[in-house]
């Protein structure tokens, strides 16, 4: 489905995918190189910029590849000669990248990616959960993770603003299908309107044959760690650029973001914390009237790399107890939103620190349902305390019940 | 809010289908949401695609399982498929069939309506003699029995998707929507928005 409209001089409604949308994104924003290798569900992107470059009016090259690994290798090489340069992903692939996602983030390269969240393998699955992308927590890259395809488009604009002011490269993060091959109303801002935002990439340094220089070199121990420091100092910048990116954006478009969005937080005793398109059916759970009867409020995790612990002790501080969706798992562990969320809270003083509540659902593209939504607040409500901390749920058999494991057919209880 | 399910197979447009009826839909100044089975599709295998229209911002991101109305591609589909599967009560089944029979196995507790799609798309020559691509001709029957769009939208909606190629779509289309027949109607009405 790679229906595309001309380029846009006045800002017009179309009906695109979540995947189109992050192709017009950045396509708007003027990229100069796209390398990226095909996987499901991401190709669409790739799909729609091919279309789209067909009728780029600035030089650009769109490189094709034989992996993942060369993509991103590719993405570097451009990058580094100080053009703007974006590829996109998906779960095995972002993890073949892995190697060279600390090298985009290490030589300070402000790529953007967009990662389209899908399960990792094995058993083989194409659907949505957020292992790919939390897997690359600890690579330098910046991550934002969108809820509809206007986010999406929106963040990948913007991303190459955070990205090159900071030389700290970014992951717009959006779930498969339930984002990616889901069509809705989506405003493409009209060229202008993108230019004004995000002027043409001033490289800072840049491989240049008439000035040579050495890049990625020998770093003994007097050195490496300020260059890392530094690496994390940007990062943190980042958090402070985006509420200043989302509010030039807002003045420009007349949308509105912020890095923790918040409903009905205002007396809220209960918060439900969630990321992706679950905040979304979410929104829809916290308005029934139980939930407002009971004090329901929500909190979506739109930025998660850096990690903005400080607004959310504010807005959670003082509430009685939260309850944090995770589409992963960090196995042996918890839910990922859910440990970096207590790590957080960790910093609010007693009185006004809540009980935290983790679960793990929705992993290989199980459905997060409005049902499964409330069951969670309803456990969370009536449990004095979270022991276990962690709970599984939404799995269709009941704990116990033989199963197929579809690797072997052997019959295996859980 | 209201739910759609079209059932086709691979390569048969069902998709293209929804996308048709959200342009439609999106230029009659509702929200829309529309997206596949999320699958592995291949050609010739049954193929599921969703549209969610609201008036209001449609949240929900989760899958359709209770349909208010079906739109049936390919009527051999049925033989194996519980295709009304979820539907609400009140709700349109609107099928590609060579003739009413087809509808005889399904409840009477839906509207049901019949269009030969298949013929239609032939005589204006979409897809081949044997294999023709019914989806968009199908759209406009479906846009008659449920009186969610205007014959006009689809028109403007095939405009705006396929441009040049809009013309022979539309009066295909336009066909269906003078062709379909309902052959029953529940007593129950179909829920609005």
């Amino acid at each position: 489905m790679t229906t595309t409209v001309p380029a846009p001089a006045a800002s017009r409604t179309s009906i695109l995918t979540g995947n189109q949308a992050a192709a017009w994104g950045a396509f708007l924003a003027r990229t100069q190189v796209v390398s990226a290798y095909p996987i499901t569900p991401q190709t669409t992107i790739i799909e729609t910029l091919a279309d789209l470059y067909q009728r780029a009016t600035w030089p650009s090259r769109f490189v094709n590849v034989e992996s993942e690994h060369s993509a991103m290798a590719v993405c570097i090489g451009a990058s580094i000669t100080g053009t703007r340069v974006f590829t996109a992903t998906s779960a095995q692939g972002l993890a073949l990248m892995h190697e060279l996602l600390h090298w985009a983030a290490g030589s300070r390269l402000p790529i953007v990616m967009v990662d389209v969240n899908r399960a990792m393998a094995p058993g083989w699955s194409i659907w949505t959960d957020q292992n790919d992308s939390l897997s690359q927590r600890d690579t330098g890259w910046a991550q934002v993770y969108c809820s509809t395809a206007q986010d999406v488009l929106d963040h990948v604009v913007m991303a190459f603003r955070l990205a090159e002011t900071t030389n700290v490269p970014v992951m717009v993060v959006e779930d498969a299908f339930v984002l990616s091959h889901t069509a809705e109303a989506v405003e493409v801002p009209a060229q202008e309107v993108v230019d004004n935002f995000l002027p043409p990439r001033t490289p800072s340094f840049k491989l240049d044959v008439e000035k040579p220089a050495a890049f990625g070199g020998l770093l003994g121990p007097d050195w490496y760690q300020e260059v890392r420091q530094d690496l994390h100092d940007s990062m943190l910048r980042i958090g402070g650029l985006l509420p200043k990116a989302y509010a030039d954006w807002a003045r420009l478009t007349g949308r509105a973001y912020d890095v923790v969005e918040t409903w009905h937080m205002d007396d809220a005793r209960v918060a439900l914390v969630t990321s992706g398109t679950v905040s979304q059916t979410a929104q829809e759970v916290v308005e029934s009237d139980w939930a407002r009867r009971e004090k329901v409020g929500l909190v979506q995790i739109r930025l998660f790399r850096p990690f903005p612990a400080a607004r959310l002790r504010e807005v959670l501080g003082g509430v009685e107890k939260v309850a944090v969706i995770d589409r992963n798992c960090s196995y042996g562990h918890h839910g990922i939103f859910f440990q970096e969320l207590k790590s957080a809270l960790y910093g609010l003083p007693d009185a006004r620190r809540p009980k935290a509540y983790g679960y793990v659902m929705g992993l290989g593209g199980r459905d997060v349902s409005v049902e499964s939504i409330e069951d969670v607040l309803r456990r969370t409500v009536s449990r004095p305390a979270p022991e276990p901390e962690t709970t599984w749920l939404g799995a269709v058999l009941p704990p116990g019940a033989p199963v197929k494991a579809c690797a072997c057919g052997e019959e295996v209880t859980r | 809010m209201i739910e759609v399910r079209m059932h086709g197979r691979g390569g048969q447009g069902a998709v293209l289908a929804s996308l048709l009826l959200a342009h439609a839909a999106h230029r009659c100044g509702y929200h829309v949401q529309v997206f596949p089975e999320f699958g592995v599709e291949r050609r010739g295998v049954p193929v599921t695609a969703f549209a969610r229209l609201d008036r209001r911002p449609i949240r929900l991101r989760t899958r359709v399982l209770r349909p208010d109305h079906v739109l049936i591609l390919d009527p051999a589909l049925a033989h194996y498929l519980p295709l009304t599967d979820g539907l609400q009560p009140g709700g349109s089944v609107v099928m590609n069939a060579a003739g009413p029979e087809a509808l005889e196995p399904f409840a009477r507790t839906f509207r049901l309506a019949w269009v030969d799609g298949s013929a239609i798309a032939a005589r204006h020559k979409i897809g081949t003699a044997t294999a023709p691509i019914v989806n968009t001709t199908m759209v406009g029957a479906f846009a008659r029995v449920t009186g969610l769009v205007g014959k006009d939208d689809v028109a403007a909606a095939m405009e705006e998707l396929f441009g040049a190629k809009a013309a022979v779509n539309r009066a295909a289309a336009f066909d269906a929507y003078d062709a379909v027949q309902v052959v029953h109607e529940p007593a129950t009405a179909a829920a609005g928005v």
